[in-house]
């Protein structure tokens, strides 16, 4: 699809990354019960929100996704004891630095999910579907070209010496 | 038979690689007995006509330091390539943009703009810009295009080698220009360096507690550092953890922190990132409140994280570049 075609019809990609024990648990319920949310969110399971890689975020961004959001175990309840603080001190550190790369702190969000909040996940899901939708689409710059065959002084120096 | 014949060239840099090479002092000579050197601009008149006159793959290697954001730079590492066997991304600015490409937190249009009228030091004023071409008595007069963005080597052309740091140190340099020339070469895209972080061979590795945790980040002019207990135990971001070793520790020598030079190792795909996950990692306290305090005591976190390796990046550059004139993009 092209630039403009995806903006005229833009529906936000959000990728999610779910801990096994509370968040994506939390999901299944919501499924189960028959929940409807926005279908915007594709979740990724990992053990622990403390095993989110900033790269992982960065990753997904440059893959195309226009918001992250990442859901771990309330303080206190990790199935490892510090996995979602760890992933807290990252997640804001990580913020306060795409905020330097101009990208709106929004477009991440940290969420604590229990087993049993299967409302929630449709909530938090429905919530940041709206609100990247109103951001509208990340637009990420890959790294330019010159273009093809524009001369220049050493382009034509090579010219001269080679004809 | 005829001594391999290598280059040296520089684009977007400080100069600080050509005196690296100069550091190597009477190792120098060895190189020199090995090899020919045939395109030196900052050291020996040779111009680029001599270096297009070779056949192509001529060159046993050359060695390019600085980041690409003009025309020429990226014509001449163009021409280099078509010459020679092997590339080496000469030092951080060409391995990963180095601190050149920090300029990708700015817009072109911004950078012409401050440099060209709003600097303190034009006295012009009109908001005169630079032309690419122009008719003067000799001829036409033409200067390069300045690109959108600042780029890493390997973002313009095939590159083969990297010798990391800022500069590259000096045993590393020797190490691999007498590898190339004896032709011990090591697999492609490889970086010439030792593949484990600085904290293994740093001087101050004993002093670094087994849980270390951070109640406040200091920046070095806030403190007077000890000489020497490991710099993150006293609260310095010191991005030891994520940065690759090879240059002897030289700044935590000098009672400096890390800034992150020798980029990271083969596993890491995003410095930044990594070094950033690293520092978080540390935080002693659980309250978010108290989190984000110590967060913002981390002032200028892509400056920090990315110092040397915005351009190669996942993310490349800031997504809607900020005026110049706002200062730091935070």
């Amino acid at each position: 699809m092209s630039e403009q075609a995806r903006e005229d019809t833009f529906e936000p990609r959000i990728v999610a990354f779910f801990c096994n024990w509370c968040t994506y648990t939390a999901a299944d319920l919501a499924g189960i019960s028959r929940m409807q949310y926005a279908p915007n969110v594709r979740v990724i399971r990992l053990m622990c929100s403390g095993r989110v890689d900033p790269q992982f975020v960065l990753a997904a961004f440059r893959n195309g996704a226009d918001g992250v959001l990442i859901g771990g175990c309330h303080p206190g309840d990790c199935h490892y004891q510090e996995g979602n603080y760890n992933a807290l001190r990252r997640i804001e550190l990580l913020k306060q630095t795409l905020v330097g790369f101009g990208i709106e702190e929004d477009r991440l969000r940290l969420e604590w999910i229990s087993a049993s909040e299967g409302d929630r996940v449709q909530k938090v899901c429905n919530e940041m579907t709206e609100r990247i939708r109103a951001l509208g689409p990340l637009r990420l710059t890959t790294p330019s070209r010159v273009e093809a065959g524009a001369p220049g002084p050493a382009h034509e120096l090579v010219e001269q010496v080679t004809s | 038979m005829s001594k391999p014949k290598v280059a040296f060239y520089w684009c977007a840099s400080c100069g600080g690689c050509e005196e690296a090479v100069v550091d190597l002092n009477e190792v120098v000579l060895d190189v020199v007995e090995a090899v020919d050197i045939v395109f030196w601009p900052v050291a020996m008149d040779f111009k680029v006509s001599d270096v297009a006159a070779l056949e192509d793959g001529e060159l046993a290697a050359v060695f390019i330091n600085g980041a690409i954001r003009t025309s020429e730079q990226a014509e001449i590492v163009e021409l280099l390539r078509r010459k020679a066997g092997a590339v080496v991304a000469f030092g951080a600015c060409a391995w990963l943009g180095g601190i050149p490409g920090l300029a990708n937190l700015y817009s072109r249009e911004s950078i012409l703009d401050y440099v060209c009228g709003e600097s303190p030091s034009t006295v012009d004023g009109g908001g005169a810009r630079p032309v690419e071409e122009f008719d003067a008595p000799e001829g036409r007069m033409r200067l390069p295009h300045f690109d959108e963005d600042v780029r890493t080597l390997d973002q313009v052309i095939d590159v083969d080698y990297y010798l990391p740091g800022c500069a590259p140190p000096a045993g590393l340099i020797a190490q691999a220009v007498m590898a190339l020339v004896e032709g011990r070469l090591p697999e492609k895209g490889s970086v010439l360096a030792p593949d484990v972080a600085l904290c293994a061979e740093c001087i101050r590795a004993a002093t670094k507690p087994e849980d270390l945790k951070v109640e406040r980040f200091y920046r070095p002019y806030e403190i007077v550092a000890d000489a020497e207990t490991c710099l993150l135990a006293q609260g310095l971001v010191c991005l030891g953890p994520s940065t690759r070793s090879g240059c002897g520790a030289v700044c935590i020598a000098a009672n400096m922190p890390c800034t992150g030079c020798m980029g990271p190792t083969s596993r890491v795909i995003d410095h930044g990132a990594k070094a950033l996950a690293a520092i978080a990692s540390l935080i002693e306290t659980r309250d978010p409140d108290e989190i984000a305090v110590l967060a913002e005591q981390i002032v200028d976190p892509v400056g920090t994280f990315y110092r040397y390796s915005l351009p190669a990046s996942l993310l490349h550059r800031r997504v809607e570049p900020a005026p110049i004139r706002g200062g730091p993009a935070v």
